[in-house]
């Protein structure tokens, strides 16, 4: 029997749908919502969805399930009304200054509000002004546009396993903030920056460096160079009406915006990504020589973050590579100058990109040249729409330009390293060779491509059976990171992107909402990766010319490894640490570590012996006893830091020597 | 009064005591604040480092109920009954009376000399006694602002 539902007279069929909302959308009315989406679990905070069910009354529609038969209306007088005044009231609460918005035009509330004709609001208004939280690079907080709805705390929770915001206090006075009312900067978010893109107002936001750029552009000592990641030119045109457009022609027509501003060169970051595919297959070659399997991409800041703090002990699985964005900075800082006869300090680097943890990893100090950073700036795709409307320029009606050379000729594979699986396709190109004539390369390893955010591939490759995985979402990877461990999984490669659907959908891209809008980026990389001439990296001549003229010659090389590669550490999630002593904080440090390793192996007993034997030597005065998470050894626990020493595994004796040392 | 060893001691053998459950976070915190007289910061990152759970949600729930409290209070802790009996017969002239004794405010709760805090609550079920207040779980009945500030000057000797 086939299950309907009527809505507003109409019979709509269903089949698994979750609840009526899912229903009446595929019925095409866009029932409005702050609080659902489709990934996350179901809420109901926001009561835009409520509709009339016949002998039901008026029902969130996001939280009913389906039965057959119920007969609903989306649009009566008494729903119109309670719509009207749950908007009425996020405005009263909501810092209305749409104008100097970043989110202004994609702003849900913004919409809405004209969608209801809200003509004026009768409560008084009662924002409270706090400061922005502008402690990182990547993201922008403001607590007086935030309208509760929870996205971004279920989000940072339910799809990436992080829990850096969450809501604090109650009733009137709930906030959505980071843990301890603390700056983001503080808190373990990774800075995927997926809270922003979920966010229905401008509560959070990409922090936006357009100015800097603007401004490096208006100065005639510089010369301003900058590059395009993959992922940008298959979704910048949906800012522009341009839907099914290729990636090549968006490519020409973000060139050609990008030299209209006044930049002096326009790269490809694809042409790095070709590099970066060449030195981590090299790596990759190298691992599996020594064992030293499974290898982790680092492509993504975001994950290499969540590696760096919550497994230590697989950052040696890590590729040491740099990310195509880190090669482009370090070959734009040091090479490039020599290349285009432009002064280091004239030279002014940009990079274009999908994500907002990128302009994170462009100040990690590890990818930093004595000091000093290699990419000046990093605008995302939705900072670049806006630098092209604010010049004027009619995106839809430019004529396509090329990329200037050398970094700006680019193989396919360098192309779909912007989507999830892509970056393991193109290692695998790279891996099995070339080709005999005639075989389509573009198709050769597609079986690695697909939706799902853990996806498992094996592959006959060098004489041996490779197992590769291929993940997005960092629930997913928090997942497989701890079958690996218990060996429940084994893989020889692994690939992990933080976002879903991997670079396509990052939060610097124009806000998406719907599953389909990211299938069709994906697509566009495929697409433009078929009609390239070349599909492997190791083909690309200037790749090969990059290697020969500055980069010692091959893959790995000593100069290779000083330009290209990278290391990674553990980083503390937690800063506190708990007094013990009863001295203020005076006299010699004793630090026990705490952290979930050292508990399990008996820092307790070891916090008892020192408090013990102190006092037995009746010098409680001048230790200062306290006791951390964590002092970052975890494989060495459990662990005790004696005035700036750690002492792994200690025995008492040893901490009894430390502390008398210490003491005398 | 406990040493901050004991005290840490004790947050370890409540830990235990739960087998590091994560869905007993409320009673640990609970029995935590029974402990401090208050939920620090550094134990709550501790207790959420040891829980496996985010310090965002350790937060969320501590700053959630009005029964935590992640400020130090005083040694008295003063709940003056603010619901609907106390109030008509007026307790609000008995928290006023209070807080002009203490030199305290509605955002200042706590004594300078860390001896008093005084919470107003909705209500203390005993609503035959009205208006009513609790020192130290102990209660005061039909209580007025000139018995209130005797009161404490009884408690501080």
């Amino acid at each position: 029997m086939e299950k309907y539902l009527i809505i507003n007279g109409i019979k709509v069929f269903f089949d698994n749908e979750k609840n009526i909302l899912e229903v009446i959308r595929k019925a095409k009315i866009e029932l409005p919502t702050f609080c659902y989406h489709s990934e996350l679990s179901t809420y109901g905070s926001c009561r835009l969805c409520m509709v009339e069910v016949e002998n039901m009354g008026i029902i969130p529609a996001c939280s009913t399930p389906c039965s057959s038969g119920m007969v609903i209306s989306t649009n009566t007088e008494k729903i119109i009304n309670m719509r009207k005044i749950v908007i009425e009231l996020l405005l009263a609460n909501h810092d209305r200054d749409c104008t100097t918005c970043q989110k202004s035009q994609s702003c849900k509330l913004q919409t809405l509000a004209r969608r209801f004709g809200i003509e004026t609001v009768r409560f008084k208004n009662v924002t409270h002004k706090t400061d922005k939280d502008l402690s990182t690079y990547a993201l922008v907080r403001e607590q007086d546009k935030c309208v509760l709805c929870g996205d971004c705390v279920r989000f940072c929770d339910e799809i990436q396993s992080i829990g850096a915001l969450g809501f604090v206090n109650r009733g009137s006075k709930s906030v959505v903030c980071p843990s301890f009312g603390k700056d983001l900067e503080l808190s373990e978010c990774v800075y995927c920056g997926q809270c922003s893109r979920v966010c229905p107002t401008g509560a959070i936001t990409p922090r936006s460096e357009v100015r800097q750029v603007w401004k490096a552009l208006s100065d005639k000592n510089k010369k301003v160079i900058v590059a395009i990641a993959p992922a940008v030119r298959a979704a910048i045109g949906e800012v522009f009406g341009l839907v099914n457009e290729s990636g090549i022609r968006t490519a020409g027509k973000i060139v050609a915006a990008l030299k209209n501003m006044g930049f002096y060169k326009v790269f490809d970051v694809s042409f790095t990504a070709d590099m970066t595919i060449v030195e981590e297959a090299n790596e990759f070659l190298e691992r599996l020589k020594e064992d030293n399997i499974p290898l982790f991409t680092s492509c993504c800041p975001a994950w290499v973050k969540f590696v760096e703090q919550y497994y230590p002990e697989f950052i040696k699985n890590l590729s040491t590579c740099r990310s195509p964005q880190g090669m482009y900075g370090a070959v734009a800082k040091r090479i490039m100058p020599r290349v285009l006869g432009v002064k280091k300090e004239d030279l002014v680097v940009v990079s274009i990109m999908p994500c907002t943890a990128k302009k994170y990893e462009a100040r990690r100090k590890e990818l930093a040249d004595n000091g000093e950073i290699d990419i000046d700036y990093v605008i995302t795709t939705q900072e670049l729409a806006m630098m092209i409307e604010e010049s004027g320029l009619r995106f839809q009606e430019l004529e396509s330009y090329a990329f200037n050379m050398p970094l700006g000729f680019k193989t396919g594979a360098g192309v779909i390293f912007g989507t999830s699986g892509g970056v393991t396709e193109a290692v695998l190109r790279n891996v099995a060779g070339s080709m005999s004539d005639g075989q389509d390369e573009s198709e050769q390893f597609s079986f690695v491509r697909g939706d799902n955010g853990i996806r498992e591939a094996t592959i006959n490759l060098l004489g041996r059976e490779l197992k590769i995985a291929i993940i997005y979402g960092l629930r997913n990877a928090r997942q497989v990171l701890r079958e690996l461990k218990t060996e429940k999984r084994k893989y020889d490669f692994v690939e992990v992107m933080a976002c879903p659907g991997g670079c396509v959908g990052g939060a610097g891209q124009p806000v998406y909402n719907d599953l389909v809008t990211r299938q069709n980026r994906t697509k566009v990389l495929y697409e433009n990766d078929k009609t390239l001439e070349l599909h492997k990296p190791q083909d690309n001549p200037y790749v090969q010319k990059l290697y020969n003229d500055y980069l010692g010659g091959a893959p790995g090389s000593t100069k290779a490894h000083e330009y290209l590669h990278t290391h990674y550490k553990y980083k503390k999630r937690y800063k506190e640490s708990v007094a013990i002593s009863d001295n203020d904080n005076k006299g010699v440090e004793i630090n026990v570590c705490f952290g979930n390793h050292c508990m399990k192996r008996g820092s307790k007993d070891i916090l008892k012996h020192i408090v013990e034997y102190v006092e037995s030597k009746k010098c409680k005065d001048k230790v200062n006893i306290s006791a951390s998470v964590c002092l970052e050894k975890c494989f060495s626990a459990p662990n005790v830091k004696v005035a700036g020493t750690t002492i792994s595994k200690p025995s008492d004796k040893i901490i009894e020597e430390a502390v008398d040392k210490e003491l005398k | 009064m406990k040493s901050n060893y004991e005290k840490f001691k004790s947050v370890c053998s409540i830990l235990e005591h739960y087998s590091f459950d994560k869905s007993k976070l409320i009673p640990i915190l609970q029995a935590i604040q029974e402990e401090y007289k208050y939920l620090p910061q550094e134990i709550l990152a501790f207790i959420s480092s040891a829980l496996n759970i985010s310090p965002a949600k350790v937060y969320g729930v501590a700053t959630f109920y009005s029964h935590f409290s992640l400020t130090p209070k005083g040694k008295h802790i003063i709940r003056v009954c603010d619901g609907t009996a106390c109030h008509v017969k007026k307790s609000s002239s008995i928290i006023e009376a209070l807080r002009e004794k203490l030199n305290l405010s509605e955002s200042e709760m706590t004594t300078k000399d860390m001896l008093f805090t005084l919470e107003t609550v909705a209500c203390l079920g005993a609503c035959g006694l009205a208006p009513v207040l609790v020192v130290d779980d102990k209660v005061y009945g039909q209580m007025t602002a000139s018995k209130a500030v005797t009161l404490i000057e009884q408690i501080k000797g």
